[in-house]
């Protein structure tokens, strides 16, 4: 009988038990996957971003970004997006060390603090409309709901994935390695905050 | 000896193999993230002030290099792109260099054509 040579490639994930997962990258094809997502991210964010750039001067028979910006408020926003980001690598932190009760914690947190900024989006929208800034009042006012609501639906999309993902934690339905998919589910969320840095330097502080 | 149970030797062996581990990357301290949310917060701090205070022709080029080191450190530091593997930085960076260059050249476009 022929010996069959066991070729060395690298390898991957582990499992909860140790055991790892043969890829061909010696990569996990999950986190692959994500990051591959996320550098497409960039392009959808960069045409929204640049559209934004591109209009936010022509608010002809509408209010002006100055007009209705609250500068302050949208500050306190970033903020609890910023750390909601920190809870979300402590999460990431606490499930490397197998400690998924406090990644739970940290976990739902995140999920908090998502849904105060998506809360603040919701009121800052409906201040601005009272103020006479619809979705087709101006190009200005377009190009600007557009990018901070694609940016609002990735927050909450964010959000629901971490209400399932505690769920899943909480019933042990989570498969593989646990620590991964929470890592991917925060590469995710991180993601999202690296965008806000970008909207809120170039769409508030920056003056039209 | 079947192909199944080559399959299985091969997976138990990489398995096992400390040579194969996933390149996870270094696991640091909560205390570190900690640190690193101060910075990120002392960043978003000086960028607010710029809404307060005149830094004359110094505001632009503040903010965009805080708004690029803010991005970078949550790249690099949180989302561990430092410590990962090469293979997911070529993936993201790739993609936002695209996005980078491509949507500048558009708007560079436009301003050229607007003239």
């Amino acid at each position: 009988m022929a010996d069959i040579t066991i070729p060395k490639a690298a390898p991957v994930a582990h499992d909860d038990h140790g055991v790892g997962h043969y890829t061909s990258t010696g990569l996990s094809n999950n986190k692959l996957a994500m990051w591959l997502f996320l550098g497409s991210e960039c392009l959808l964010f960069g045409g929204l971003i640049s559209t934004y750039m591109l209009y936010r001067g022509r608010f002809q028979g509408g209010p002006s970004p100055e007009q209705v910006y609250d500068i302050p408020f949208t500050s306190i926003s970033s903020f609890v997006l910023l750390m909601s980001s920190l809870t979300m690598v402590l999460a990431v932190a606490s499930a490397n060390r197998n400690d998924l009760r406090n990644a739970r914690v940290w976990l739902l947190s995140t999920a908090v603090l998502g849904a105060t900024f998506v809360g603040g989006q919701v009121y800052e929208f409906t201040a601005f409309y009272r103020e006479g800034l619809g979705f087709t009042t101006s190009l200005f006012s377009s190009s600007f709901y557009t990018l901070t609501g694609f940016h609002g639906v990735h927050v909450t999309a964010g959000i629901i994935m971490i209400v399932v993902l505690v769920a899943m934690l909480n019933k042990d339905k989570v498969h593989g390695h646990k620590a991964e998919t929470i890592e991917i589910v925060g590469l995710y969320w991180h993601f999202v905050d690296i965008v806000w840095i970008v909207i809120f330097t170039l769409v508030y502080l920056i003056p039209a | 000896m079947t192909a199944a149970h080559a399959d299985e030797l091969l997976h138990n062996a990489q398995a096992t193999d400390p040579e194969f581990a996933d390149a996870h990357g270094e696991h640091k301290s909560d205390t570190y993230y900690i640190g690193v949310a101060a910075v990120l917060f002392v960043l978003t701090a000086l960028e607010v002030s710029t809404y307060y205070f005149d830094f004359g022709p110094a505001f632009l080029p503040m903010l965009i290099t805080l708004m690029g080191i803010k991005f970078v450190m949550v790249v690099l530091l949180f989302m561990h792109l430092k410590f990962d593997s090469r293979i997911f930085s070529f993936l993201f960076w790739s993609g936002f260099a695209l996005a980078v260059v491509v949507y500048l050249g558009v708007l560079a476009s436009f301003q050229f054509f607007a003239g």
